[in-house]
């Protein structure tokens, strides 16, 4: 007797592949909008009161409440709101108490050197991160795999600006292996053109080996101290989905059909851990953005968290308020794009 | 359940009891050197020797002198009072926040539900960090303030993990029991479906708090947190930053207490989670 | 249909455990040959245990211990994992209980029938997939260039099982091991399932040794009944001869099963402090 199989959907049409893409880009919308209701609310719980900083102490009602006016401080808050969003929409975050700059401007300027930081922290820790965890899994219980539980478990619990700064400590002051704080020595600081604004390519391009091999020498100890933390969560959370994975029914049928231990790790449970490794991969990308304010702060890098935590101690509201709002946006849009790698990369939503 | 797993449960429960006998015995020790801190230190941690400043590890001070020439190893243990405190704080804040929305939308369900969770979303998408560090900078440095700042962003976890879990508790025979005898509403949400969804609360509790543990010294690193002169490791850390080539001893002890106190949660939450997970197996 | 002289499976004091506490399958002795032997028994009698650690696939912090332990001639005792590797799905299968956990849910259902010919016979691409669709055919299932397209998730328990014994018999191993093949399925397919089984190995000259815990169903496709209970085997009889058990334990277990004559009737229960002082 023939059993036939029940059609149910077997391919998304692509009338539900918009339908999905479309409430991902909804959310993300509704999402940044809280963002930016959160900005937006603490730029007005700041104690600072922008008109009088503007007109000063000794300014008379009138010219205060010209100012007010001038500054649209006197609509209602909704009202603000919306200007403060028409004003984003043009690229205006404020112009930086400390320094003088348009906030966007310091910001454009700041951010291509925690990209740098950030991606090859990432490429680093991803790759240690997922090389340690399939060599758990390929021997469980192993001392390698204890070494990896011990490094992961240590990783995740290490304040990242300790250790950088006994890294500095033991590589910079002591070993003399890394050249220490900031992207390059003040000899090639102002030599460097800036063409893509990371200094590892430019400076590459530059064609002055030896300015290349100083970046590299600056660069080198900030991406391991963060690679380190990337790799410990990547190596805990893979580790842990790869062995729940290894436990299941279906790989004990693969080892009874006679499969290797390399084509069942290739096979079963990498296919089935796809979505826990794109999700952990990408998180540690934005945890490490995060990572970077405490880490350009050790290593003097000139990026987007030392940008931040100089404006926290010159108390520079609209420079705060707008590198939050990038660092907070990137996290939002990262996390979305997330979501929607994982269900893509779906074999079975084809 | 097949009976080929049944006896690699008695392997796995030694492993789970090893971990959560030291991260107890670590909690216990932070504990206690919060509640005896004035009777366990040796020194007076804010009495400032200009002659004594710092300092290597010696015999009469074992973790050395800071710059202002005061005892490292008694302001470690002080240190111990802000961090607990703003566990305790940051515990009383996100917990029942997240759990009673969690719960509230499983078991409301539709457009309560929906906004819920979106609500939910927003803050679970934001970095902890930045925000905890952007609010605190507006209103001022405190230990209430770090809490406030960095429970704004660690509640989503809470609620995600009871909806989850009262959605299931929805179908199961012993809620059918309870709404078969008359109890639906605020008594079933609080009397049963709590209950049952605490223990997760506090497995996920104890996972959560060392990363929290890491955010708030970052918090004091970057001057955000408690004021000086209190002792806190964060900004501990941060002053024996500025001398850690010559003095590497002011930055390692309260760094070192750092790594401690967010290892001591890390062990906590692993041996209950593992201790949760098989006793969802059987 | 004569049994085969020589015994495909041999063994001898076979012991299984945790290296510390009571032994899970105690000191067991058997022979299979290319016939169709049933082990039953209920739960925790050791039964799923046996069958696995005929193929190697006993969990790592168990014991294995046997004077004698042979599968086609090969001391399974002693086997490296690459002869593990040739062994298993080659000269001898298993199908188990729930397709819906033992299918692997992120590849297709052609991918998963071909994967023992990739890994035991050596034939181009066009060979493997008529082999796929013949043994699709051959299983029951219809539009078979469809079905090689999906996933485990749109099939149901049925199909399951029907693809769990492709996967088994497509390269036309020698012995096929059934762990408890029914116990997730609805009873009106239960019988169609092990028929099937049954007709098969039939066909292709095979032997099957049929973990169940349903007498009933053993009853009606096995040949020979071997029942274990906590790691020992009490009895061994000829299907045929159940109904005329004279071991306690078969007894109650044959008298337990539920069906018309039985309805409404308290159904019999074991006296176990009995059967503890029985040989």
């Amino acid at each position: 007797m023939a059993v036939s199989a029940s059609s149910s959907g077997r391919s998304m049409p692509i009338r539900r592949l918009v339908q999905r893409l479309a409430g991902n880009l909804f959310s993300l919308v509704i999402t940044l909008l809280g963002l930016l209701a959160f900005t937006f609310t603490l730029s007005h719980l700041s104690p600072v009161d922008p008109v009088l900083q503007l007109v000063g102490d000794h300014a008379t009602a009138s010219t205060y409440a010209q100012v007010r006016h001038q500054l649209g401080l006197d609509h209602s808050l909704p009202v603000q709101f919306w200007h403060y969003l028409q004003q984003l929409a043009q690229g205006h975050l404020g112009v930086s108490q400390s320094t003088g700059q348009p906030v966007a401007d310091d910001l454009l300027r700041t951010f291509p050197a925690t990209f740098e930081l950030a991606t090859c922290a990432l490429i680093l820790g991803a790759t240690c991160g997922i090389g340690l965890a399939l060599a758990s899994v390929w021997h469980p219980k192993s001392w390698i795999d204890h070494i990896a539980r011990v490094i992961s478990l240590l990783g995740y619990s290490v304040p990242v600006f300790w250790i950088g700064l006994l890294g500095l400590l033991l590589f910079y002051a002591g070993l003399h292996w890394s050249a220490g704080p900031g992207q390059l020595d003040d000899l090639y600081v102002y030599t460097l053109e800036p063409k893509t604004g990371l200094v590892i390519i430019d400076s590459w391009l530059s064609g002055d080996r030896q300015m290349f091999i100083n970046a590299l020498q600056h660069l080198w100890l900030p991406v391991v101290i963060l690679g380190l933390l990337s790799m410990a969560s990547i190596t805990r959370l893979l580790r842990a989905a790869l062995l729940e994975e290894n436990s299941k029914e279906y790989v004990t049928l693969a080892r009874a059909k006679g499969a290797s231990r390399w084509r069942i790790v290739w096979h079963h449970l990498l296919p089935n851990t796809r979505g826990t490794l794109i999700t952990v991969v990408m998180l540690s990308y934005v945890s490490l953005l995060e990572g970077a304010v405490l880490t350009e702060s050790v290593f003097a890098w000139p990026g987007l968290g030392r940008y931040l935590t100089n404006a926290l101690f010159a108390s520079d509201m609209p420079a705060i308020l707008g590198a939050t709002l990038v660092i907070g946006s990137c996290f939002i849009i990262i996390n979305a794009l997330t979501d929607a790698l994982v269900w893509l990369t779906d074999p079975r939503t084809r | 359940m097949t009976e080929t797993s049944l006896p690699l449960r008695a392997v796995r429960r030694d492993k789970r009891r090893w971990l959560l006998i030291i991260g107890y015995s670590l909690l216990g020790l932070l504990i206690a050197m919060a509640l005896f801190a004035p009777w366990v230190s040796p020194y007076d941690p804010n009495a400032q020797v200009m002659a004594d400043r710092l300092l290597p590890p010696d015999s009469h001070h074992w973790f050395g002198t800071d710059g202002f020439g005061r005892d490292l190893l008694s302001r470690v243990i002080y240190g111990t009072r802000p961090t607990l405190l703003l566990v305790v704080f940051i515990l009383l804040l996100t917990v029942p926040v997240g759990m009673t929305v969690g719960i509230a939308a499983g078991y409301l369900g539709g457009w309560v539900e929906r906004i819920l969770m979106r609500i939910t979303d927003i803050f679970l998408s934001l970095p902890s960090l930045v925000i905890a560090l952007a609010m605190v900078a507006v209103l001022g440095p405190s230990i209430l303030n770090g809490a406030l700042a960095l429970a704004l962003t660690s509640w989503p976890p809470f609620a995600r993990q009871a909806r989850a879990e009262t959605q299931q508790l929805r179908r199961s025979d012993y809620l059918a029991a309870a709404k078969m005898q008359g109890i639906k509403g605020l008594p079933l949400m609080f009397g049963h479906l709590l209950p049952l969804c605490l223990p997760s609360a506090v497995v996920r509790a104890a996972l959560s708090l060392g990363g929290i543990i890491l955010s708030a010294a970052g918090l004091g690193f970057l001057g955000m947190g408690v004021q000086p002169p209190t002792a806190e490791w964060g900004s501990m850390v941060a002053e024996g930053g500025k001398v850690i080539f010559d003095q590497w001893w002011v930055a390692a002890a309260p760094g070192g207490a750092i790594l401690l106190a967010s290892l001591t949660f890390n062990f906590i939450g692993d041996g209950l989670r593992d201790r949760l997970d098989s006793r969802n197996d059987s | 249909m004569t049994a085969n002289t020589s015994p495909f499976i041999i063994a001898d004091r076979l012991t299984i455990g945790l290296p510390e506490g009571r032994p899970l399958v105690d000191g067991i002795s058997f022979e299979i040959g290319k016939e169709r032997v049933a082990l039953v028994g209920e739960s925790g009698s050791g039964k799923s245990l046996t069958a696995r650690s005929l193929m190697g696939l006993l969990a790592p912090s168990l014991s294995l211990n046997a004077s004698q332990l042979s599968l086609a001639g090969n001391d399974l005792r002693h086997l490296k994992p690459s002869q593990w590797q040739s062994l298993r799905g080659g000269k001898v299968a298993m199908v188990m209980q729930d397709p819906k956990y033992a299918l692997n849910p992120s590849k297709t259902i052609g991918w998963q029938v071909e994967e023992p010919l990739l890994l035991h016979r050596k034939l181009s691409r066009r060979q493997r997939q008529e082999k796929v669709l013949a043994m699709l055919e051959a299983v029951g299932l219809a539009n078979p260039h469809q079905l090689i397209k999906r996933y485990p998730n749109q099939l149901s328990g049925g199909m399951g099982q029907r693809i769990m014994l492709a996967i088994a018999l497509i390269t036309d191993p020698e012995f096929l091991i059934a762990d408890e093949p029914t116990s997730a399925l609805d009873h009106a397919m239960r019988d169609q399932v092990l028929s099937l089984i049954q007709d098969l190995v039939a066909q292709r000259d095979m032997g099957l040794l049929l973990i169940s815990h349903d007498l009933q169903q053993v009853a009606d496709h096995c040949q020979r009944v071997m029942v274990m209970y906590q790691g020992k085997i009490l009895d061994r009889l000829a299907a045929k001869d159940l109904p005329q058990a004279t071991h306690p334990y078969t007894q109650t277990l044959w008298a337990c099963r539920p069906s018309l004559a039985t309805k409404g009737k308290r159904l019999p229960t074991l006296d176990r402090a009995a059967l503890e002082g029985y040989p």
